[in-house]
């Protein structure tokens, strides 16, 4: 998937992979990992408790929480806060994100 | 551990960090230049931040495009870097205590979303906060579509992640920030269809004076006008955007124009096809932590609540200063001399001596400060939102995006159930009761509540929301031993906590203070006699201090960790150390260890009681903390 970056921004070498889903998205070293989704065209990573409606980041500022995800089996990390690590996996979080419990 | 909510959890160590003069809360320009006055002028200073490096919202990140100012802020922080100020950097304050007569407590959680799990005390004789602003927003059909996101918050991701949220964006709602984000997002890349404006831009000329004596102002609203322009991008006035098109993202928005209330003329919508929407509608200072503590606060002309402060930027709560956008939404330059006046102010009071130096340094600042405020105030009843606006909601709209709660069911607890408050209406609908606390559908549930009834566009919003941050319980628990003093409502609610359903629940969340907390504020409201700085001006404006409202019951203290709203259980986890700079300290090691000095120096010392005469701000060549470069 191309990738949505700043012209201007050179490329940088150190870039490197998480996974989404199982499937590889490029991040920068500095990036979090919402940016490193929408840098991907992924922007939602997250369903709703009630209308299983799907969400991602929108405050992008730590406030709102709508950007919840799953990552590294971790449930409710902010994922406009946490930064991105090599290898980091980032599942879309349903509901609560507390598998084996009815919601 | 997912799915196992009950079990056991192991105990959370924390650190304290004693000795302090002053804890700034907030490393934006406001608490920065805050900070390096303060130690400027011989103060002892922790500078507490939730983000991993100082900047705030407009210094922020690493943006090809340096902002207007930047060299200035690099300059602000390479002198931090040098200064005596522990800048501590991954520290979500939750709360803020008061243990008597110039002795707080600021109580973080450390991490880069405050999942540390790491409670730290700092412990200092004044507090100055510097938390900032965030976006305002206004719900419309449609907003909860992925795609749709906060024009500050798409500026944000932009400055720190370099990433857009899609390739067509169109920028909606109202304030001056629109016009710079939408030429940042043009900047980098994004075609930008319309930016949407519901005010217009001529109310501006209505305080001629105010644009006179801030020539820099209109500069820059000139400058992201001329840039838009040059890209050929419509901006359209007095009209909003009232419905998004898609079924899982962003495929096409409506925009409708408005009449003068910010009702949606009918007939007049055209569709507009984007892959997202940067929408925000002004910025709200974020004063949770004071008004905990009994702080004034004032409305603003745009219809947000601000902390009142004295013409030295203290609150009506003795000790504690507010600087930047918590004392009303002004811009980074208003923030940055209002953040340096709090700390020269403190820096006296601490002292209690005042050289003639000091006091030309003062005038100087609140002159700056003034001429400021007053573009900032013209800028707010610009764009104060009108009250026709919840004509955009349509019945299914979600209003609370956290709890998902419609506009059709706020309206039925108004119209039905007698609803008149925001707080009625979070108790019959559980609007506002969510992850965010009410922080996005505060402002939105308040208007709907007055039912359209209220002559001004926005009814006060009486909901507090003591903590600032979700609080795991353990930090609490961990606070209740050896805190003892005044601190009673917060360890209090140690022990509350614990004995809740099951000690489950992982998070506290807001309600529950409303019951603890209220001590504190009254313990914090000391007579204004003994103030040492006497302000001739009276305050910016008056409202009733919150402590002093009557509140309801509280609801709900713990939520049940299986029950709706209820999040996993919350494990403690290696803190993630953030980059360490010079005088920048990340979150601690665990198992109570004291953060490393990043010199080596005796750790768990980082600050002496003062020592005499070093508080002495007046000293005559003492090192002054750059102007901010407004003039
Ligand atoms: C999302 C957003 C985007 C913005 N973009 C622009 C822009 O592009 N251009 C522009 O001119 N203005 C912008 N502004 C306005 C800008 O914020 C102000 O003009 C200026 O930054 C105000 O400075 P400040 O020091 O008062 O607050 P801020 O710069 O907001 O700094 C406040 C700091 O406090 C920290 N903080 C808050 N609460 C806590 C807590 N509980 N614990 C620990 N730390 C905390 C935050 O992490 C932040 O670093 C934006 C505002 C927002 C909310
Ligand atoms: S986008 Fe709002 S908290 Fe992350």
């Amino acid at each position: 998937m191309a990738r949505r970056r700043a012209p201007g921004v050179p490329h940088d070498t150190a870039a490197f992979d998480i996974s989404f889903d199982g499937r590889p998205v490029r991040a920068l070293p500095g990036q979090t990992i919402a940016a490193a989704l929408w840098g991907a065209g992924v922007v939602a990573w997250r369903t709703t408790r009630v209308g299983g409606r799907p969400r991602g980041a929108f405050c992008g500022i730590g406030q709102c929480y709508d950007c919840l995800a799953t990552v590294n089996g971790e449930p409710n990390r902010r994922a406009c806060l946490v930064a991105a690590r090599p290898g980091d996996a980032v599942t879309t979080q349903e509901g609560n994100g507390r598998a084996g419990l009815a919601v | 551990m997912p799915d196992s909510p009950s079990e056991p959890r192991a105990p959370l160590d924390g650190y304290d960090l004693d000795g302090y003069d002053l804890a700034v809360i907030g490393a934006g320009p406001a608490g920065t230049a805050g900070a390096v006055a303060a130690a400027g002028l011989g103060l002892s200073v922790a500078l507490l931040d939730a983000a991993d490096r100082p900047g705030g919202q407009y210094f922020r990140g690493t943006a090809s495009s340096t902002p207007q100012g930047g060299a200035a802020f690099a300059a602000l922080r390479a002198r931090m870097a040098t200064s005596r100020v522990d800048h501590l950097a991954a520290h979500h304050v939750w709360s803020v205590t008061r243990d008597g007569e110039d002795a707080w407590s600021v109580h973080a959680l450390t991490g880069p979303d405050g999942d540390g799990g790491e409670p730290v005390r700092v412990r200092a004789r004044a507090v100055l906060l510097a938390a900032g602003a965030q976006e305002r927003q206004l719900p419309f059909p449609g907003w909860t579509l992925p795609g749709v996101v906060g024009a500050g918050g798409a500026q944000a991701m932009l400055k720190s992640g370099l990433v857009l949220p899609g390739k067509r964006v169109v920028v909606a709602g109202s304030g001056p920030l629109l016009l710079a984000v939408a030429s940042s997002l043009a900047a980098a890349g994004a075609r930008v269809p319309a930016v949407v404006e519901a005010s217009g831009y001529l109310g501006y000329a209505r305080h001629p004076r105010a644009l006179a004596v801030n020539p820099h102002k209109a500069l820059e609203a000139a400058y992201h006008g001329g840039a838009l322009l040059r890209r050929r991008v419509p901006v359209r006035t007095r009209s909003a955007v009232t419905r998004v098109h898609g079924t899982d993202r962003v495929e096409a928005v409506t925009v409708t124009r408005l009449d003068r209330d910010w009702r949606p003329v009918p007939g007049t919508g055209r569709r507009i096809a984007c892959d997202a929407l940067a929408v925000g509608h002004g910025l709200e200072p974020r004063i949770e932590l004071a008004t905990g503590l009994g702080c004034a606060t004032r409305r603003t002309p745009d219809g947000t609540d601000a902390l009142v402060v004295n013409g030295f930027q203290e609150t009506t709560v003795p000790g504690l200063w507010a600087a930047g956008e918590t004392a009303g939404v002004g811009g980074w330059q208003l923030a940055w001399s209002e953040g340096e006046l709090a700390a020269v102010a403190a820096a006296v009071r601490l002292s209690g001596r005042v050289g003639p130096a000091v006091s030309e340094r003062l005038r100087a600042l609140r002159r700056r400060r003034d001429r400021l405020r007053s573009f900032a105030d013209a800028m707010a009843a610009a764009h104060a939102p009108g009250k026709g606006w919840t004509d955009w909601l349509t019945d299914d709209t979600d209003v609370c995006r956290c709890e998902e709660v419609t506009a059709g069911r706020v309206r039925e607890a108004v119209a039905d159930l007698g609803a008149r408050d925001a707080r009625t209406v979070k108790l019959l609908t559980r609007a506002g009761m969510g992850w965010c606390q009410g922080r996005v559908c505060g402002t939105a549930v308040s208007c709907l509540a007055a039912g359209g009834t209220a002559p001004g566009s926005v009814p006060p919003t009486p909901a507090r929301r003591p903590f600032a941050v979700p609080v795991p319980l353990g930090a609490l628990a961990a606070l209740d031993e050896g805190e003892g003093g005044e601190s009673t409502g917060v360890a209090g609610l140690g022990r509350c906590g614990a004995a809740g359903p099951g000690g489950q629940g992982p998070y506290v969340l807001g309600e529950f203070a409303d019951r603890t907390l209220d001590g504190v504020g009254t313990r914090g409201g000391q007579g204004a006699a003994a103030t040492g700085l006497r302000d001739s001006r009276a305050p910016y404006g008056q409202s009733a201090p919150e402590a002093q409202r009557p509140s309801s019951p509280p609801p709900f203290g713990i939520r049940d960790a299986s029950g709706p709203g209820a999040v996993g259980v919350h494990e403690p986890r290696d803190p993630v150390v953030p980059v360490q700079r010079r005088g920048t300290r990340g979150p601690g090691t665990p198992g109570g260890q004291r953060p490393p000095a990043p010199d080596g120096r005796e750790p768990a010392q980082p600050a002496r009681p003062a020592e005499p005469g070093r508080s002495e701000p007046s000293r005559p060549g003492g090192p002054e903390a750059p102007a901010p470069p407004v003039d």
